[in-house]
């Protein structure tokens, strides 16, 4: 994709993919409870890096992070994988997950889930696949272009 | 309502069906994606339709509407994502090398 | 003894460090680096053996998949332990002799060494597996390490074609045997081969009793190249000489004998057990030795003496067998046969293994191994001139060699069997004796070839390709060792029946040696008795055959080629292969949309035919939930949208109608309670068009399919088909509830996993396994499409 000079569109993206982004972690977080989880919040952190992609392009997009989305995707599967062999180690059932409450210092009574660390893994899973599809596939339109 | 959405699902698998098996590569992913849209639908509705409020436990005293079709369609949703990515790549990639997206002079040659 | 149980898994496990052995120290030969594992299971084996001998088998079990009533149980009693001794000690001494046969600049060791440690392992494993399936997962893996040394030299067409063949019929009778054992297992209802021996009695009336038999029958004779399956073994001679010498003489043919023996238990003192085990045997030692006489190579004429001498070890199982028709004199008499049979099983791998390596010997010195070009080696190499006397004189079964002593064994349980009166020996019983006897006369010959032939005579220099050199003392010491052996065992044959035999007929026959019947003391002069004159007319008539050979050889030209079993095995080969393929031809198109056809059709015709049959078709509207006027509209515009990507000219138009389908499904998931589908459905939807319009710059034009009319009948008989069957299948599934849904489960999401989102908990905590193999999926998805954009075809 050459170079967009699309001024309102780079203005707003700039400032929406911030929203994007906290909305996405509060559908990651507040998965447990209502509506969301790791798929979404994956796939909407992959939403918006796809608006800077359409709205830059993909060399600038590059320019800021220089993650390698295919590892990305393969660590995510690692840690669901991962936190599936940790509970092996308390003798309990592979991928068998925990809760409770705990007290900590200074935020009191928290609630902990141990899902959270395999959604974790489920989301980066999900954002690494899905945006090592997208540019790959928009860094091949971008050498055909030329 | 369960009717009905059974009549629309057989439509869409029909629609799909006819786009599969089209000689064109980029109809064959319509149809494909047309297919799993039908499919999600009557996974769906085979869970029972509307008669609860959503899976989320509340304090509203209602019963939850069955929660395991939702937990299936959610990852076919994201499962159908990689592979109607993958689809497209190979019907343009194979458009670009081999110069045509034709079904029917893709078959290769007889010595296979 | 609970590490014993590992002492399969060492080679297997240590197959894994030869290449890095391989890899890392290339001045150093691999063999050296292997050489130590044989030997140290060697010593283990032989440590057991007072144990052993005091009738005190060792068993362990690791349990594997208990609810299927499969464990790995090793079992190591008598029978076990003869195999193991032979598969380890001769295994040592075939990797000695590897060392200076192979040359490690030439050869790839690595690769060697592996399949040999693979077959090692293997061959544990099958002889001391109580449970049949692993007994059997061992007998496959045995197969394809003898597949993989045939094929060593695999740039040969005659290794490929050799070990293709060897794979083919080792395998199919692998099958055969797995079904048989399939059927005993469903009839005893264990998988443990003690257990059905317990049950032996429970088996005998069985309908299928017969069919099992065969079919575990089958898997023996194919192994151990029975007639009419001994094709196999004369074209594994393509591998290399010590791999002859190991697989092909010494251990995996024996597997067949070793499962004969295992099941005789089981089957024993059933007449069509007798017949086919000793009457097959008795016609694969009698083709083999007739056919071995007439091959001009070496190891040719060694691979049918192998197949003769199996015959003469299986036909000895199958006189013993005779043991269970009944108490008394029939029990003593055949007691003697499975003594002999054991016997000649060491002799045989002692001498076999002394000439293959002899014949190795001569082959890497002269460069061949033909006969017609061979003679006059005698004053070249004395040394293993003589190897060649001792190995095929105890094989012609001449004193003072081990084979002298079995052969006489031999004849005695003959003779023996001739006077029994039982499955109709009275009227057969000569049989065995004469056609023995004539067998044993072309044994005698091709042995006096092997002795001979290629050491007397005329030296031809001009006829070799090398000149001939000192060989190595390192492929002179394994078969001076084997030689030391069976000169060794004719002087002390009792030592060895004290502590070896008589454990492994207790093994086999356990029924009848608990009766505590003694074996006679082996004696090598017994008195003018018929087996020694037997014998001294074996030698008179052989001798002057031998020496008028080529008078009578144009016997073996009067054969028709179309009788011959390879000439069949290659036409069977050939015709299945032309078969297949017009088949294949006739419904691989090659074109998408023809496969596509036959899974609707059978789609169709199998679903429609069971609801039809079934008559499950049920329309209950009445638990209905209602519908609104907007749920209404919203169906509608879900079907415009699909008609208008089936209908859309243009591409944009199929993407957009798409795309409206996909924020359609939004909207559905809401009213159907699915918030979770829905933010997901947008998402995807959302990236899903996107990238729909990044392609949508490569892909073609959509152009107007202009078919014939039959095509777009065909496309709109299927479709209309699938849609209609698909409604039926939803309408009828709505009004056949056959059982609770699980999902209340689920409804416990809080106490259970500490979540509120039902959904959620499922993907995360309830079903986290389906969940974790599904972002796997998803990466490889990922990864095909970033292989298929950077695999960099060359573009038109």
């Amino acid at each position: 994709m050459g170079l967009n000079n699309d001024v309102i569109l780079q203005t707003v993206s700039k400032v929406a993919f911030f929203i994007i982004l906290a909305f996405a972690t509060h559908l990651f977080i507040g998965g447990h409870h209502n509506p969301g989880g790791g798929f979404v919040g994956g796939l909407v952190v992959a939403s918006a890096l796809t608006l800077l992609i359409l709205a830059f392009d993909l060399k600038s997009l590059e320019e800021v992070s220089k993650i390698n989305y295919q590892t990305l995707g393969i660590a995510g599967v690692i840690i669901a994988v991962g936190t599936g062999m940790s509970s092996l180690i308390f003798h309990e059932p592979f991928l068998n997950q925990t809760f409770g409450i705990i007290n900590l210092p200074i935020l009191g009574e928290t609630e902990y889930v141990t899902a959270i660390v395999f959604d974790t893994g489920v989301a980066l899973a999900v954002l690494g696949t899905a945006l090592s599809i997208i540019t790959t596939i928009s860094e091949d339109v971008c050498k055909w272009r030329q | 309502m369960e009717t009905m959405m059974a009549i629309v699902i057989g439509i869409l698998f029909s629609i799909g069906v006819y786009l599969l098996l089209c000689k064109s590569l980029f109809r064959i992913i319509l149809g494909i994606s047309i297919i799993a849209h039908a499919a999600n639908l009557m996974i769906l509705t085979m869970g029972g339709l509307k008669t609860g409020g959503p899976p989320i436990i509340s304090g509203v005293n209602l019963p939850p509407t069955d929660p395991l079709p939702q937990a299936l369609i959610l990852t076919a949703i994201v499962i159908n994502f990689a592979l109607t990515a993958f689809l497209l790549v190979l019907a343009y990639r194979s458009y670009l090398v081999l110069g045509t997206e034709n079904m029917e002079q893709l078959r290769g040659n007889d010595n296979e | 003894m609970s590490w014993f149980y590992l002492t399969t898994f060492i080679p297997l496990l240590y197959a894994i460090l030869v290449p890095i052995f391989y890899r890392h120290f290339p001045r150093i030969h691999t063999g050296w680096f292997v050489l130590p594992i044989p030997i140290g299971l060697f010593a283990c084996l032989i440590r057991q053996i007072p144990l052993i001998a005091k009738d005190s088998p060792l068993v362990h079990t690791v349990s594997w998949i208990p609810h299927l009533n499969i464990n790995y149980t090793v079992y190591v009693d008598g029978l076990t332990l003869i195999f193991g001794l032979i598969i380890t000690g001769i295994g040592a001494l075939v990797v000695l002799y590897s060392i200076y046969y192979l040359l490690k600049e030439r050869e790839a060791l690595g690769n060697f060494y592996v399949y040999l440690l693979l077959f090692m392992g293997a061959m544990l494993g099958v002889v001391s597996s109580d449970n049949v399936l692993v007994l059997y997962m061992f007998w496959e893996l045995t197969s394809i390490s003898s597949f993989l040394l045939i094929a060593f030299w695999y740039q040969r067409k005659a290794s490929r074609y050799g070990a293709q063949k060897a794979l083919l019929i080792t395998v199919f009778g692998g099958f055969c045997m797995l079904a048989g054992f399939l059927i005993l297992a469903n009839i005893t209802d264990t998988f443990s081969i003690r257990q059905m021996i317990q049950h032996a009695d429970k088996i005998t009336g069985q309908s299928l009793f017969v069919p099992a038999m065969i079919l575990i029958l089958l898997g023996a004779f194919t192994k151990s190249a029975q007639f009419p399956f001994h094709i196999w073994l004369p074209d594994a001679m393509e591998a290399p000489t010590p791999i002859s010498a190991y697989l092909h003489s010494a251990t995996m043919v024996k597997a067949g004998i070793y499962l004969i023996a295992r099941f005789t238990p089981i089957f024993g003192g059933n007449m069509v057990w007798f017949w086919l085990v000793s009457g097959i045997g008795l016609i694969t030692l009698f083709w083999g030795s007739f056919s071995a006489v007439k091959q001009v190579d070496l190891k040719a004429l060694l691979a049918y003496s192998t197949v003769s001498q199996l015959g003469m070890i299986v036909c000895l199982l199958g006189l013993g067998s005779a043991a269970y028709s009944g108490p008394g004199e029939a029990a003593i008499l055949s007691i003697t046969a499975i003594l002999a049979a054991i016997f000649h099983l060491i002799n045989h791998s002692t001498f076999k293994g002394s000439l293959f390596m002899v014949v190795g010997i001569i082959d890497r010195l002269s460069g061949t191994r033909d006969l017609r070009r061979l003679g006059g080696l005698m004053n070249m190499m004395p040394i293993t001139f003589t190897l060649a006397i001792i190995g095929s004189f105890s094989m012609a079964g001449l004193p003072p060699f081990n084979g002298f002593l079995s052969k006489e064994l031999f004849f005695t349980s003959l003779l023996n069997t001739s006077q029994l009166e039982i499955f109709h020996l009275d009227k057969w019983s000569p049989l065995f004796p004469i056609v023995a006897w004539l067998a044993s006369i072309f044994t005698f010959i091709y042995c006096m070839i092997i002795a001979f032939r290629p050491f007397l005579g005329k030296h031809q220099p001009h006829k070799l390709a090398k000149k001939i050199q000192r060989a190595p003392w390192g492929m002179l010491l394994p078969p001076t060792l084997l030689a030391f052996l069976i000169i060794l065992f004719f002087f002390f044959p009792n030592v060895l029946a004290q502590y070896l035999f008589l454990p492994a007929i207790s093994s086999i026959l356990p029924g009848v040696m608990e009766a505590d019947l003694s074996i006679e003391p082996i004696k090598a002069w017994h008195g003018w008795t018929p087996e020694l004159f037997m014998t001294m007319g074996i030698i008179a008539v052989g001798f002057a055959l031998f020496l008028l050979f080529p008078k009578w050889s144009k016997v073996f030209g009067r054969l028709p080629l179309w009788f011959t079993f390879n000439y069949m095995y290659d036409k069977l080969l050939l015709a299945i292969e032309i078969a297949s393929q017009r088949i294949t031809r006739k419904y691989m198109t090659g074109f998408i949309r023809d496969y596509l056809s036959y899974i609707f059709f059978f789609f169709i015709v199998i679903l429609a035919g069971m609801i039809f049959i079934l008559n499950s078709f049920t329309f209950n509207p009445t638990a209905n939930s209602p519908v609104s006027i907007y749920e209404f509209l919203l169906c509608l515009a879900l079907v415009a949208s699909a008609l208008l990507v089936l209908c859309a000219r243009t591409r944009i138009i199929a993407i957009i109608g798409l795309g409206v389908m996909g924020y359609l499904m939004i909207m559905f998931f809401v009213i159907f309670r699915a918030p979770d589908l829905a933010l997901t459905q947008l998402v995807v939807e959302t990236v899903t068009t996107v990238l729909f319009l990044l392609c949508l710059y490569f892909l073609p034009k959509l152009e107007k399919e202009i078919n014939k009319l039959g095509f777009k009948i065909t496309n709109l008989v299927f479709s209309l088909g699938v849609g209609i069957l698909v409604t039926i299948m939803a309408l009828s599934a709505q009004g056949n509830r056959l059982f609770q849904p699980i999902s209340r489960f689920y409804e416990n999401a809080y106490e259970l996993a500490g979540a509120k989102n039902i959904v959620n908990s499922i993907l995360v905590d309830f079903r986290g396994f389906d969940t974790m193999l599904e972002i796997l999926v998803f990466c490889i998805g990922g990864i095909g499409v970033y292989t298929l954009i950077k695999i960099g075809l060359t573009e038109r």
